[in-house]
Order: structure tokens, then C-alpha cells, then sequence
């Protein structure tokens, strides 16, 4: 019998106190596994796996306003671009995708109130994150987003709302919570598959539908005077922009006359009169991201931001914060959990004495007594957090499908974070150190006293 | 020589600092393969000479010889290990781990010795004791006499060349006491084991060739005059 085989002996002999105290650690290091593993999901979701390009180009303002509302949905958007800056963009010759986006409409509160996004086919086309393209798991005969009023929606809603392709719904206008409710009725030509990612929340409409909308068309005077200030300092486009809006001031203006109200609205709106809310650029480079991110900085009413940096910066800031007080939470857990390993292992050594004392006459030395009253607690740490970590997983594992149902966070209950390397090494520690004042104890047992005990 | 003490002197401390003379032996010793008992009044320091012999405790002065070497100016685990390899102890009070079967009782007895543990042989033991059927018991749920026996088995478990028995048949029902004697003396004929057993009960002595009164031997005074190691 070796010394570890004696110490589980121990453990066994103890049998419910050995139990409840492991479970005191298996709770800690389940929550610590828990939390790794939402950790991981929170981390994938706000880094750069959260989209497959360089810069997300709007209005200018805050940096995390753009990238809340652009890529994550959650915030309402700065300000509105001109749909003609896109062409400008696609000029540059080092662009090599800009995807252009439109926010601010929602679908109605019965309905999830999911935000809205007018794009183009370009969207589905392009990787959403590096190496991941959409797929469709359900899909109307049309191809997808052909006709105007043709919509494409994310996982969780179809889920939430029980709809597939063919279905058909209404949208309300401006806010989450407006009354105001479009009359289109949009139809659903694909579902698409699960992606983690705030597309599984989305529901995406033609842009070109979007300009149709009531409320979507601007007076041509409050149009023009948002160009003449984008423009300012380019005349040539300035010029473009407004022979346009004198062409669609004259149509609106003759539809007046001959009692058309639609005339100078809807599908044949010139470019002047669109906008958009932001534009996902893919560079050919990181090297020209660089350079349009920099040259945006001085003086252009647009600007680009990595999608990454403010996220990151917030996640720093204040998300890892967080995190960090939530690790430190559950240490304490842990750490308590050991305290009771030591209060119910001190506790024991009393009744152990004469246990100690007969393995000391049999021959047993100071330090085999002590190493096992070690072993015995590291065994209870090592133990109670292999449970924990099985359990953390297994919860992890069991509740991804539903947690992923209910916020769109992809749990990886198999993923394995690096830090629950140190986990153990961590335990095995905590158990060497609650053990050792017992097993001090146990060294200094008088053997004669012990036995007459 | 199995045990020959030499001079041997101990006393106590007393909490109020006086010194408590308990050992004065000038000599005493046992040939290997004899079997002794040893009867004294409660209090005459046999529980310490016996703690003395094993090495748990060490003597102000003197020699402690066991099978050939001096184990009294040994460091602590030297002579725990020697206790363990050439000692074998039989309690009053039988002292099993109560988390251990009567098998693990006897292969706990091999562990700490530093040899490679024998299952074989402590089976054989327990089958010796009679308690073939009653391997993987553990001592909670076997009879005070099965579990002197088991005590006896683990006693032999590595051989020793002495074996100290305390008193081993105070705790055990009259039906048993004849057997548990035997056992422990044939055993130790068996093994040429030297036997030392400190008893109280003259029926038991008057079994034993020899009977030693520890006051024939054992001067406590003497202890006064000497300086503590």
C-alpha cells in the first residue's frame, strides 16, 4: 500500500464530509469553467472573428456607436451617407468589396422587434467572418433577395417567430417600440443557418426596397442641404448630386400638378436622394486599410474604423472588468471551498490521532504521516475539481442549444480554455497548502500519547 | 542477544518541572526466540519500557540493543524504519485502522517497512490466525478476538525478530484468551520470534517459562543520578 492508496482510505473512512467538501470545490471550479467557457463565447463574438472585413465606414462619430449599431445591432445609428459615397469608395482601386447597409427599422415588437438591414447580394457573397460563408438551411424557389420586397432572415428569428421561407411580414418604422407600421409586405426567401453571430438576430431586406418605404424619402431640400454639406469641398460631385435632385424636384413637382403623388418617389429614385447608414469595406491589403483608415481621419465627413479596436477597447475597459471581478468571485469560491478542506480535515485530526499514532508504531516516520494527511487534501481539491470540471463542461454542453436558442451565443462546452490548464496546477497548490497546518499536526503527534489516546 | 537493555535510565518532566524517575535497569536481556512475560504493578513503567524497546521513546541514558544494534542514539526515522523492518507490536486494544480490512490491516503493517509489500505472505498470516474467511472484513464488523488475530497477523508481517505484546488478552473474552496466547507464542516458535508480553493476569504469566517482575530489575531511583540525553 503506497501513501496515496492510504490517504484515499482516509478520504473513503470520512466519506460524507470527503463528499460535501469536494463538491464545495467542484461547485467553484464549475463556475470557474462556466465562466471561461461564456467568457470564450463573449470573446468570439466581440474579436475579430465578428466580421470578415477591414473597416466599417459611416457618418462620422463615436467609433462604437458605428460598430454597435453596424455590426452588432444594439445601438442606434450616428447619422446616414450619402448612397453616392459608395461609388466614390468603390473607385478607390484598393477597395476590394464595400457592402453597403441600412439601419432603423425593425421588425414589430409581436415579432422580436429584430433590427432591420437593407444590403445587397454582396452581403451573402462575402465571408462573414474570416472562412465562414452564409448558408441557407431553408430556402424559397426564387433565388434569394430578387425581388424588391424579398427578406432573408437570421436563425434565432425565424425560430422565435416560428416563420420559413414563403411567409410573409410587415415591419415598423424608426424605432423598436414605434407604431408606425409599414404597409409592404415582405417575403421570406431563405432562413439562414446559425452563425453566433448578430446575423442569427437580423432580418435583411433588398436596399433597394428600403428607398420605397413611407418615411424613407426625404423632402429634396433637406436632401440637398445634407449633400451640400458632404460635399462641400468636392464640387464636381456636389454637381452631380444636385442635377439629380433638380431632375427629381421637377418629377415630384409635375406628379403635384397632374395629381400623381407617387411621381418622383419610389424605385426609379436617383442615387442623390439615397443613403445609407454604413459600408463594410474589404480592403486588398491591410496595408491600404491602413492608409483609407488614416486619410478618412483628416477632413472627410465619412470615417472608418477598424471593427475590432472599439469592441476591444470596451471589452478592456469595462467588459473585462468584469470578467476579471467574476474571476475573482469565483476564486474566492474556490478558496473558501479549500478553507473548508482544512476546517473539515483539522477538524478530523483529534479523532485521527490514535490512527497516527498506531501507523507511527508500526513504523510509519514523521513525514509519511504528514505526506499523507497532504495527499489526503490534495486528493479532495484534485478531486472535487475534476468534478467540477466535468460537471462545468457537461452544463456547458447540455445548455449550449438552449442558450443559443435564447441569445444567439455559441457556448462551445468541448472547447478546452488555456486557463483551466492552470486550474489544476492551481488546485493542486490549494490543496498542498490547506492540508499543511493538519499535517504539521500530524507530524508532531506523540506516538505515546497517541496510543494511550 | 534479541534485546539486551544496558544502563537504561528514563524519567518524565512533570509539568511542575520536577523530574519523575520511571526507568532504572541496569541490565536486562532476552535470547533470540525466548518468550517472556512481564508482570508489574499499574504505574511501574512497563507501557514505557515497552515504548523504550520499540524506540518511540528514547532513554535519558543507556542501550537499547534489538537484534544486534543500538537503536537508543538513532535519529527518529532510522529508528522508525528499524522499528518497522525488526519489531512487531500487539496492542491491548488491538489498534486496527478501522478504514482498513483485515487483509489491508496486515499489508499496512508491511508498507511502512520499505520492503516490497508481500500479499501472499500476509494472506498467509491471516489463514495462519485462522481467518481465512475474514480477508476483506473490515474491523467493525468482526468479533474482539478476530480482530487480536488480525492484530497477531500484522504483528508477524515483516518478520521481526521481537515482538512486543501488551497485555493482549485483557480486552478478549475469556473463550478467546486461550487461543490468542497460543497463537501469539506459536507464532512467534514458528518465526523464532523473541516474545516479550506484559501482562497483569498471573494465568496468563504462570504460562511463560520465564516471568520477569519489572521491580526486580527496574530501579527507578537510579534515574535520579543521571543526566537526561
Amino acid at each position: 500500500m503506497n501513501l496515496l492508496s492510504i490517504a484515499w482510505k482516509s478520504v473513503q473512512q470520512r466519506r460524507l464530509a470527503s463528499l460535501l467538501t469536494a463538491l464545495n470545490v467542484a461547485l467553484g471550479v464549475t463556475m470557474m469553467v462556466l465562466l471561461l467557457v461564456i467568457s470564450g463565447a463573449i470573446n468570439g463574438v466581440f474579436n475579430q472573428k465578428s466580421i470578415a472585413y477591414h473597416l466599417i465606414v459611416g457618418a462620422r462619430g463615436s467609433d462604437l456607436q458605428l460598430v454597435l449599431s453596424s455590426v452588432f445591432r444594439v445601438e442606434p445609428p450616428i447619422a446616414n451617407l450619402p448612397y453616392m459615397y459608395l461609388e466614390d469608395l468603390r473607385k478607390n482601386s484598393q477597395v476590394d468589396v464595400a457592402v453597403p447597409l441600412a439601419f432603423g427599422d425593425f421588425t414589430k415588437p409581436e415579432h422580436g422587434s429584430f433590427p432591420i438591414v437593407g444590403t445587397t447580394e454582396a452581403y451573402f457573397e462575402n465571408e462573414y467572418t474570416p472562412d465562414q460563408k452564409f448558408q441557407v438551411v431553408q430556402q424559397a424557389e426564387t433565388r434569394r433577395m430578387t425581388g424588391v420586397y424579398d427578406a432573408v432572415i437570421g436563425s434565432y428569428v425565424a425560430s422565435t417567430n416560428g416563420w420559413k421561407a414563403g411567409d410573409h411580414f410587415s415591419i415598423v418604422h424608426g424605432s423598436a417600440d414605434s407604431e408606425t407600421t409599414h404597409d409592404e409586405q415582405f417575403t421570406i426567401v431563405a432562413v439562414l443557418r446559425q452563425t453566433g453571430t448578430p446575423n442569427d438576430r437580423s432580418v435583411f431586406l433588398n436596399l433597394e426596397a428600403v428607398y420605397t418605404l413611407d418615411g424613407h424619402q426625404k423632402p429634396v431640400a433637406e436632401v440637398e442641404e445634407r449633400l451640400r454639406d458632404f460635399y462641400g469641398s468636392d464640387p464636381e460631385r456636389l454637381q452631380t448630386a444636385l442635377t439629380q435632385l433638380g431632375d427629381v424636384r421637377a418629377r415630384r413637382a409635375k406628379g403635384q400638378e397632374i395629381g400623381d403623388p407617387e411621381m418622383g418617389y419610389g424605385l426609379d429614385t436617383p442615387d442623390a436622394m439615397k443613403e445609407i447608414t454604413a459600408i463594410y469595406v474589404r480592403m486588398k491589403s491591410d496595408l491600404s486599410a491602413f492608409s483609407l483608415h488614416s486619410r478618412l481621419k483628416g477632413g472627410s465627413k465619412a470615417m472608418a474604423v477598424n471593427p475590432i479596436q472599439p469592441i476591444k477597447k470596451l471589452m478592456d475597459n469595462i467588459l473585462g472588468n468584469i470578467q476579471k471581478i467574476l474571476v475573482v468571485l469565483t476564486a474566492m469560491i474556490i478558496a473558501v471551498s479549500g478553507i473548508s478542506i482544512f476546517v473539515s480535515i483539522y477538524n478530523s485530526m483529534s479523532d485521527r490521532k490514535r490512527d497516527i499514532g498506531i501507523m507511527r508504531a508500526l513504523g510509519a516516520r514523521r513525514s509519511s504521516v504528514f505526506s499523507i494527511v497532504l495527499a489526503e487534501s490534495t486528493v479532495l481539491c484534485l478531486g472535487g475539481g475534476l468534478l467540477g470540471w466535468l460537471f462545468g463542461h457537461i452544463i456547458a454542453i447540455t445548455c449550449a442549444p438552449y442558450v443559443s436558442a435564447r441569445t444567439g451565443l455559441l457556448l462551445d462546452g468541448w472547447a478546452v480554455n488555456p486557463w483551466e490548464f492552470v486550474l489544476f496546477p492551481v488546485l493542486l497548490i490549494l490543496g498542498a497548502l490547506v492540508g499543511f497546518l493538519p499535517a504539521l499536526t500530524a507530524y508532531r503527534t506523540n506516538v505515546a500519547d497517541a496510543l494511550n489516546s | 542477544m534479541s534485546l539486551v537493555l544496558e544502563d537504561v535510565r528514563k524519567s518524565y518532566i512533570e509539568p511542575d518541572g520536577n523530574r519523575l524517575p520511571v526507568l532504572g535497569i541496569e541490565r536486562y536481556e532476552l535470547v533470540q526466540g525466548e518468550q517472556a512475560a512481564l508482570v508489574g504493578s499499574s504505574g511501574g513503567g512497563k507501557t514505557t519500557l515497552l515504548n523504550v524497546i520499540s524506540g518511540i521513546l528514547i532513554p535519558d541514558t543507556g542501550q537499547v540493543i534489538v537484534a544486534g544494534k543500538d537503536i537508543a542514539p538513532l535519529p527518529e526515522p532510522t529508528r522508525d524504519r528499524y522499528r518497522a523492518m525488526r519489531i512487531g507490536f500487539v496492542f491491548q486494544t488491538f489498534n486496527l485502522l478501522p478504514a482498513f480490512t483485515a487483509l489491508e490491516n496486515v499489508l499496512l503493517g508491511m508498507s511502512f517497512s520499505g520492503r516490497p509489500v508481500d500479499k501472499e505472505f500476509a494472506v498467509s498470516l491471516l489463514e495462519r490466525v485462522g481467518l481465512q474467511h475474514r480477508l476483506n472484513h473490515l474491523p467493525q464488523r468482526m468479533s474482539v478476538g478476530e480482530q487480536q488475530r488480525v492484530s497477531v497477523a500484522r504483528s508477524m508481517a515483516n518478520r521481526p525478530a521481537l515482538l512486543l505484546a501488551d497485555e493482549p488478552t485483557a480486552n478478549v473474552d475469556p473463550a478467546n484468551q486461550d487461543l490468542i496466547l497460543n497463537l501469539v507464542k506459536d507464532t512467534c516458535k514458528e518465526h523464532n520470534v523473541t516474545l516479550l508480553m506484559v501482562t497483569h493476569a498471573l494465568e496468563v504469566a504462570n504460562t511463560f517459562n520465564r516471568i520477569d517482575k519489572l521491580s526486580d530489575f527496574n530501579h527507578p531511583d537510579l534515574a535520579n543520578s543521571e543526566v537526561s540525553r
